[in-house]
């Protein structure tokens, strides 16, 4: 995500009002930086035309990742490097070697995803995040519309955040 | 702002705004620690300090301090261990399981549930950990490391290698899972910190969330494919622990049956937990209005039926042991109920099979008092189910004249005593620094809770 310099800051107080606002602010033709809110508004994805996803997919890669590599090692090392009879059954025999190879495929798939998400969000503790508005992981719906990117005048812009409901409109920059 | 159902209850009450969420789920880690707390910490960090020493001369004298004995080689280090096991499961059965089920009074109760999870589970690992004799050399007999045996490698036909990668991936997965949900609400903590240590200590902890739009519908992603992932995990990890007795050939362990028996007596056992906490947890910081009798009265159906599983189990094993012909087996099950430690195992059927029925009455299932007193009692009779099972298949083997019985040394209760004051260190330390209630979740169900969608 690139950042700009100077935005306009639209707070909203209700998720569904916000959702009304994001549907006109986009047919007047404004791009929105992005939304910030305290929790996960359902079908917002929709509203603002973001994909899907692809993190599931990241995960699946993993899991298949490690389910092979934990087969590949587990036959190699008791099946070639070091055999040993144990029990009187064969040398690779797949049954007992399933329990790890699922355990493995589980740990590769969680620990993957996560920090793929990790990065793809930016998420680190030494992270120095840009706050528009600190009301947003509190109980505000804050959209920051960036100024530098659009090319509609920003009294334009604030009268369609006001017309559509936000409590608040103000401006921020960022040195 | 809360919308309210003429027909459904609201699951949270008191009419509440966002901004009263954050404020009674940030108080407490805002405010200066209660007497209360103090009392129970002190209590806590004394019970870890004098189990402490019992770990000390375990490990300096070796095992051989516990009351094992050659017959008895299996006593109270693998039913605690399991135990600790099964408590851990009702976290990962409540955040993953119930997620799928979009069954939305979890959001309450599921960050405690897998903050007790990750507790409970370092406390099981502790056991086969200190079993093992030389600690420090358990790295090299538990993985598959590269060593000078002659590159020998560990044995992963043997049940007791699949626990060690069920177990710690259990416990890295559920800690990731916990840590991914604890973020957003990191992250409102640090944007109301008035001091600057509090606002670095959270601000790092939030590693930069501000809830974007992006990162949340990641972060939806994200927590839904866990719990799909956590969820045949949580099956597999005591499944394995039950494949510790089932694979073998011991009389009153060599049962199919033992998986789901198993899982079905975690649940029961985490599920008891889960509210002996959550009952003194709500009272202490007051939030009665996000745990709601409508909460605590879905776990006591969770535990009748479990409860009842387990009860089932528990007599299928006994007809099928009659049903077998076989002897041996027939022994071991009327030695189990009528031998010598007959009062275990009418513990064990008190405790597990008969108390949880009361909660049929729906006076008993939605009094808190009596909540509280059954949930322990289900622990209690839990532990001993574990004790039946390890202690009562061993004690009396193959060949008379090497019969015996197990008394457990002051040490025994010394390590068992360490794993408490850890759990209860750690849940406080948890319970005070931490929000103990999904704020994020919790505010996404305000609105849509009990509205028509």
């Amino acid at each position: 995500m690139t950042f700009g310099k100077n935005y306009l800051v639209g707070v909203f107080d209700d998720p569904d009002v916000i959702l009304e606002s994001i549907k006109s602010v986009r047919e007047n033709g404004i791009k929105i930086h992005e939304i910030f809110s305290p929790h996960a508004i359902h079908g917002i994805d929709d509203y603002l035309g973001y994909k899907q996803s692809r993190l599931p997919i990241a995960s699946f890669l993993f899991g298949i990742t490690g389910a092979s590599l934990a087969l590949f090692t587990i036959i190699w090392m008791l099946g070639f490097d070091w055999p040993m009879i144990i029990g009187g059954k064969d040398f690779v025999s797949l049954p007992p070697f399933i329990p790890v190879t699922f355990e493995f495929t589980v740990l590769l798939a969680a620990h993957g995803m996560v920090l793929t998400f990790f990065i793809v969000s930016d998420l680190k503790p030494w992270a120095k995040p840009k706050v528009f508005d600190e009301r947003c992981t509190d109980d505000k719906y804050i959209m920051a519309i960036d100024l530098g990117e659009n090319k509609i005048a920003k009294d334009e812009i604030n009268k369609v955040l006001s017309d559509t409901g936000a409590s608040e409109v103000n401006e921020k920059n960022f040195k | 702002m809360q919308v309210s159902s003429p027909i459904r209850e609201p699951l949270i009450h008191g009419g509440k705004t966002l901004h009263d969420v954050s404020e009674d789920i940030c108080r407490q880690v805002e405010a200066k620690p209660s007497t209360a707390w103090k009392i129970g910490f002190v209590i806590s960090l004394a019970a870890l300090s004098i189990g402490a020493i019992s770990v000390w001369v375990l490990l300096w004298d070796g095992i051989g301090v516990w009351g094992l004995n050659k017959t008895v080689g299996w006593a109270w280090d693998i039913t605690n261990f399991v135990w600790w096991v099964g408590i851990g499961h009702a976290g990962t059965l409540i955040s993953a399981v119930l997620l799928l089920f979009r069954q939305k009074w979890r959001m309450s109760i599921n960050r405690a549930a897998e903050a007790m999870t990750i507790f409970a589970v370092i406390c099981a690992l502790m056991f086969p950990a200190f079993h093992m004799g030389r600690l420090w050399l358990g790295f090299y007999w538990a993985l598959p490391l590269p060593n000078t045996f002659g590159s020998l490698w560990v044995n992963f036909n043997s049940p007791l290698l699949w626990d060690v990668f069920a177990i710690s991936t259990y416990f890295t997965v559920s800690l990731v899972f916990w840590y991914v949900g604890l973020i957003p609400d990191f992250a409102t903590i640090r944007d109301r910190a008035k001091n600057k240590i509090s606002k670095a200590v959270y601000g790092g902890l939030a590693m930069g969330w501000i809830g974007g739009a992006k990162d949340w519908s990641r972060y939806e992603s994200v927590s839904l494919i866990l719990a799909g992932l956590a969820t045949p995990l949580v099956l597999s990890v005591h499944t394995i622990v039950s494949m510790d007795f089932a694979t073998s050939i011991i009389p009153g362990w060599h049962t199919t049956i033992f998986p789901p028996y198993f899982v079905a007596g975690a649940i029961f056992s985490g599920f008891a937990m889960v509210l002996t906490l959550m009952l003194v947890t709500r009272k202490l910081f007051k939030l009665e209005d996000y745990i709601t009798i409508g909460h605590i009265e879905l776990m006591n159906i969770v535990i009748i039926v479990t409860g009842s599983i387990v009860g089932i189990a528990y007599i299928t094993e006994f007809f099928i042991a009659w049903y077998s012909g076989v002897p041996g087996e027939q022994y071991a099950f009327i030695n189990r109920a009528t031998g010598p430690y007959w009062w275990a195992y009418a513990t064990m059927m008190t405790a597990n099979v008969i108390s949880p029925q009361l909660f049929w009455v729906k006076k008993i299932r939605t009094s808190i008092v009596s909540t509280f007193i059954i949930s322990i009692i289900v622990n209690i009779g839990m532990w001993f189910e574990r004790f039946v099972i390890v202690v009562t298949s061993i004690h009396r083997d193959f060949l008379p004249s090497s019969w015996a019985m197990f008394y457990p040394t002051i040490h025994d209760v010394g390590v068992y005593l360490f794993s408490f004051g850890f759990f209860f260190t750690c849940y406080l330390l948890f319970s005070k620094y931490f929000p103990v209630i999904n704020i994020a979740e919790i505010k996404g169900i305000l609105k849509s809770d009990g509205e028509k969608k």
